[in-house]
């Protein structure tokens, strides 16, 4: 018995080192794209790459999703890699901040204005996306999809049934809300930690309007002045009327409650239209309905994920020719139909998009665009963990002028705040 | 005796009652994982699925087949590995006086509880600079590792029972350090070897954190792929819920088949750990 | 007895394992403790060649008094909390559920698997199932309903109620009352077991503690400059029923096997001189499964004390009332890039840890000399 366990283990120990020799005799050629979309999302990925294999046949694109833990794992994986100077060849990142609040000041990504250049992308991506993506050294990743965050969501069937309409701003919402919940209707629904921090956004673009929200984020307006305390006071009125088991859920969860009619009204991402009309088979306008946030009209918080160049990667041709196929208007217009994003292009084949894709394109086009908190646009990662914190004591103590003092010590301490 | 009779019908009422209990999460997993995704509600968690959706197994077995030859190799060959090196250890630290041994001991155990997140970053790098990132032969040697304090510990404190009269006899009819392992030792390990294996494989096939950050895709084992079920924006539950059942199913099966066993082996010494 | 020769094998055997452990163990261990005194997690953090210096014990100060890091604070309240319910109720229930399957009629073998089996899931798979379990809205609470009874209310994870609520600026006056709880346990079992000198030790211990309580003056000390409450939050519960619900079996197998070791000789014994069958439970059984007991509260301890796959897929990353210490640590490493604050984290845990661990290694040693 214990000689056949000897011989086991040897047999293990002579198989895997047989699969390690094979893995490294692999043909050249290699692309290696490291990313968290997964389920749902992962037909969008999957079709990008489809469509560069077939331009590129003689290259092996290695797929690497590492999911869950709402992207923390992948960040622990990355980070680990990257610290010990094994990049992949190409991350998944959200354009603006939280790429270069990270890597690019580390310096370990290449400027990519050369690349812009030669495809013509400056005359094809909005100027104010441009500006979120860039610093005065350059541009660092190229955005392949663009979502919306703040988009209201609600079922217009139950609001004519509960007798009232989408709220154009918050004092909207605030009075018609009681006459909800008399009803026995959450006015709002809401899901764990990061659900609050993108509610927040959206109040805060509303009650400050976008000049003031750019300036908070270039370190002009103080978290401690009475507008921003003004946002957190605002914010707690609102929390009034969302549901008590809020961190329980997920935001599907908070979805859910809207369709089921528990919840009148959602504030999430467009991924909540994907989710509602693939997924729940509620299609858009005849089954949901959508608004810009109150108060946000003419106003799109947009939020990117995109591809930039790692310093030192191991197949940097590849990787230029994944950057040109992503930021093609084929490979774009192939990645978002499926992934229920729209394209960053203003010269996007819309006709591919479903309806409410098309009415997002088209706001998109032509509202102001801001950049989101919650999705690594406008704030570096440091903040965003920290301020996770900041709005979880608010969540338990409702206290806008301690939420306001922390918020100011957490965007010294990571830098937004010079 | 009739108290000793009540006590006894009392404590089978008791056993049914706590057993319905103990079963109600795998009721909720198997009924979640066999609902179609726009039936996954909070509000019907409890309810029977209107029909049994057996596609999710199907996706899920797709999604998991390589990383399980991945999840049985590392898990079989760390197992094995980490015991017989722990029986070795174990023999040497019970049967033998050498330099420094009273310390080698505690400070052999006291590996077992170091929190994994703090020694990710330094682990990434050695692994980084001796090439075994990335594979699974490096996960094996980090399980291994990771694992000699808990083994060494249980077999030493099996082997301590050994009657020392035993060893020196052997040593007497003139076998050496091999001889006693081999003729003495290793016959009677049977307990504690399935004892040891029960709970490292369990720990190893279920291990987390080293298995996200120390592998390559290919050598991914199963609790990443389960990980990546669940993961992305738009989760569907009932994937991840037919994921964690067949992810569960082969520690399920050795508890299931080997419990005896293993509470057999505590029974038979490595109790002292 | 042994010869050199025979030594020799013995030494060059262990050594591997030594010197492997040495650095995956005890290397890393001291490349953490290095970590935790730099600054690295400033801005460049990610760089193949980070800018770091040394700031001695800053981050430990931070953690324990900076304004921020509130949460990493309520990490170790919940830990303390977490451990102490956790072990406890685990050991309760294992007991009750060996001793229960020592008395039945039929099924064995069933039962101990069913009550077994939660073992052989990983945590994180359990806290996936358990948060689906405990969701205010359609979860557990509406169990009720099944035999007509209103639906639950309580928001198990999602609560935010706190009991117990402290300020943790008065830590030691309140860490004086724990200590002397223990010390009135310990000294009571001295009295018991008739240890004159250690039970006079102990009274006098007790009693300055106590005079220290009574006259307040540990709460002129104050450890922030600001009043912080901190307390038990509600939200523990769950947790601590999703952690008993796995490992309960380990403890059910342990007193198991334990019971089963007693030999008959002394319950029939004790069944002669005319006890009754509680009473040969309560002073026979029971002491005897003191060492394992003992056991079983250092490794149950040690997995409280670490606890992060449960915690993350239970509940959000960023919940208070349900974070723990390795959470933080994580996310402060990996999602806020500040790793010398995460080194420091783990550090801490690492010594909180061998508080548990080493005074019982010492004794567990000693005892077999």
């Amino acid at each position: 018995m214990k000689r056949f366990c000897l011989l086991t283990a040897a047999f293990c120990v002579v198989l895997v080192a047989t699969l390690a020799v094979a893995a490294a005799a692999a043909p050249q050629g290699k692309l290696e794209i490291f990313s968290w979309w997964a389920g749902d999302e992962g037909p969008a990925l999957e079709a990008l790459i489809a469509l560069y294999e077939a331009k590129y046949p003689e290259v092996t694109v290695i797929n690497a999703t590492v999911t869950g833990g709402a992207g923390v794992h992948a960040k622990a994986v990355l980070k680990t890699r990257m610290l010990g100077g094994d990049p992949p060849d190409s991350f998944q990142v959200h354009a603006g901040q939280e790429l270069i609040g990270t890597w690019v000041v580390a310096q370990r990504m290449e400027d990519l204005t050369w690349l812009f250049q030669e495809e013509g992308w400056f005359e094809v991506f909005p100027e104010d996306l441009l500006a979120l993506i860039s610093t005065d050294e350059g541009i660092w990743s190229v955005p392949v999809n663009i979502h919306r965050s703040n988009v209201m969501y609600y079922i217009p069937e139950n609001l004519k049934k509960w007798g009232v309409e989408p709220p154009k701003t918050w004092d909207e919402f605030l009075a018609i809300a009681p006459s909800l919940q008399e009803q026995g209707v959450i006015p709002l629904s809401l899901g764990e930690n990061w659900t609050a921090i993108h509610l927040w956004e959206s109040v805060a673009l509303s009650y400050l309007g976008p000049d003031k929200y750019d300036d908070l984020w270039e370190g002009k307006l103080s978290w401690t002045s009475p507008e921003v305390v003004g946002v957190w006071e605002l914010f707690g009125r609102i929390l009034e009327y969302t549901n008590p088991d809020a961190p329980s859920l997920s935001w599907q969860q908070a979805t859910d409650m809207v369709v089921a009619g528990q919840a009148a009204f959602n504030i999430m991402g467009d991924w909540a239209s994907g989710y509602m009309s693939v997924t729940l088979g509620v299609k858009p306008e005849e089954g949901y309905g959508w608004a810009p946030s109150p108060g946000t009209e003419g106003v799109f918080m947009a939020l990117s994920d995109s591809f930039g160049l790692p310093v030192g990667c191991p197949n940097r041709e590849n990787t230029i020719a994944w950057l040109k196929t992503i930021g093609s208007k084929e490979g774009q217009d192939t990645f978002n139909p499926l992934k229920g994003s729209i394209s960053p292009r203003i010269d996007s084949d819309l006709s591919k998009y479903d309806v409410y894709l098309q009415s997002a394109a088209r706001d998109y086009q032509s509202n102001r665009i801001v950049g989101s908190l919650a999705h690594g646009t406008v704030a570096n990662e440091r903040f965003m963990n920290d301020f996770a914190t900041v709005m979880d004591i608010f969540l338990a103590n409702k206290d806008p002028q301690a939420a306001a003092y922390a918020a100011q010590a957490v965007a010294i301490q990571s830098g937004l705040v010079k | 005796m009739s108290s000793g009779k009540t006590i006894r019908v009392l404590a089978q009422i008791l056993a049914v009652l706590l057993a319905m209990v103990y079963l109600v999460p795998i009721y909720m997993t198997l009924i979640t994982s066999l609902k179609a995704p726009a039936e996954i509600n909070v509000m019907t968690a409890w309810a029977l699925p209107s029909k049994a959706h057996w596609a999710s197994y199907g996706v899920a077995w797709e999604r998991f087949a390589p990383n399980l030859q991945n999840s049985f190799v590392l898990a079989i060959s760390a197992t094995l590995l980490s015991a017989i090196m722990g029986s070795l250890n174990g023999y040497v630290l019970s049967k033998y006086r050498i330099p420094g041994g009273k310390v080698a001991l505690p400070l052999i155990v006291f590996g077992m509880f170091i929190p994994y997140q703090s020694v990710l970053v330094p682990l990434f790098r050695f692994m980084q600079q001796t090439r075994l990132y990335g594979g699974l032969p490096g996960l094996i040697l980090v399980h291994v590792v990771y694992g000699l304090p808990i083994t060494t510990l249980l077999f030493r404190s099996f082997y301590q029972e050994i009657p020392d009269e035993l060893v020196d006899a052997s040593s007497i009819d003139g076998a050496g350090f091999w001889g006693i392992f081999r003729h003495l030792i290793l016959p009677l390990s049977g307990p504690p070897f399935l004892v040891v294996c029960i709970w490292q494989f369990t720990q190893i096939w279920n291990e987390f954190l080293f298995a996200v950050t120390l592998t390559k895709p290919s050598s991914q084992p199963i609790t990443v792929a389960l990980a990546n079920l669940a993961g992305g924006q738009a989760v569907s539950w009932n994937l991840p819920m037919a994921g964690s059942v067949l992810a569960a199913l082969p520690t399920t099966i050795v508890y299931v088949l080997l419990g005896r066993y293993f509470v057999r082996g505590l029974l038979a010494g490595a109790l002292k750990g | 007895m042994h010869t050199r020769r025979e030594h020799l094998a013995a030494i060059v055997t262990i050594l591997p394992s030594i010197i492997l452990l040495g650095i995956f163990v005890y290397g890393f261990i001291a490349n953490s403790i290095y970590m935790s005194t730099t600054d690295w997690g400033q801005t460049a953090a990610m760089s193949l060649d980070p800018q770091i210096e040394s700031v001695g014990l800053d981050n430990y100060r931070d953690l324990f008094t900076g304004f921020l890091n509130v949460r990493f604070r309520q990490d170790l309240v919940n830990m303390f909390f977490f451990t102490l319910l956790f072990v406890g109720l685990s050991l309760l229930v294992g007991l009750v559920l060996a001793t229960i399957i020592d008395q039945l009629f039929w099924g064995e073998t069933f039962f101990r698997t069913v009550f077994l089996y939660p073992m052989s899931l990983s945590m994180v798979v359990t806290g996936t199932i358990w948060r689906w379990i405990l969701q205010p809205r359609g979860g557990i609470n509406v169990l009720p309903t099944l035999i007509g009874l209103p639906p639950g209310k309580f928001l198990w994870l999602s609560s935010r109620d706190q009991r117990l609520v402290f300020d943790w600026s008065h830590l030691l006056h309140y860490a004086c009352w724990v200590l002397l709880v223990v010390l009135a346990i310990s000294a009571y079992s001295q009295w018991r077991q008739g240890k004159k000198g250690r039970l006079a030790w102990h009274l006098v211990i007790c009693g300055v503690l106590a005079g220290l309580i009574a006259s307040r003056v540990l709460t002129r000390l104050r450890l922030l400059p600001y009043p912080e409450m901190h307390g038990f939050n509600d939200a523990l519960w769950g947790v601590v029923i999703a952690a008993v619900w796995q490992m309960s079996g380990y403890t059910m197998a342990l007193y198991l096997a334990g019971l089963r070791t007693i030999p008959s000789e002394l319950r029939e014994a004790a069944r002669v001189d005319g006890g009754s069958e509680l009473q040969i439970y309560r002073y026979v059984d029971l002491p005897l499964l003191k060492p394992i007991t003992a056991s079983a509260i250092v490794i149950l301890g040690h997995i409280a004390l670490k606890i992060f796959d449960l915690i993350f897929a239970i509940s959000s990353p960023d919940h208070y009332p349900t974070s723990m210490p390795a959470v933080t640590m994580f996310l402060k490493a990996f999602r806020g890039n500040e790793l010398a604050v995460g080194s420091a984290i783990g550090v801490i845990l690492f010594f909180i840890v061998s508080l548990l661990i080493v005074p019982y290694l010492i004794v567990s040693f000693r005892r077999e000399e």
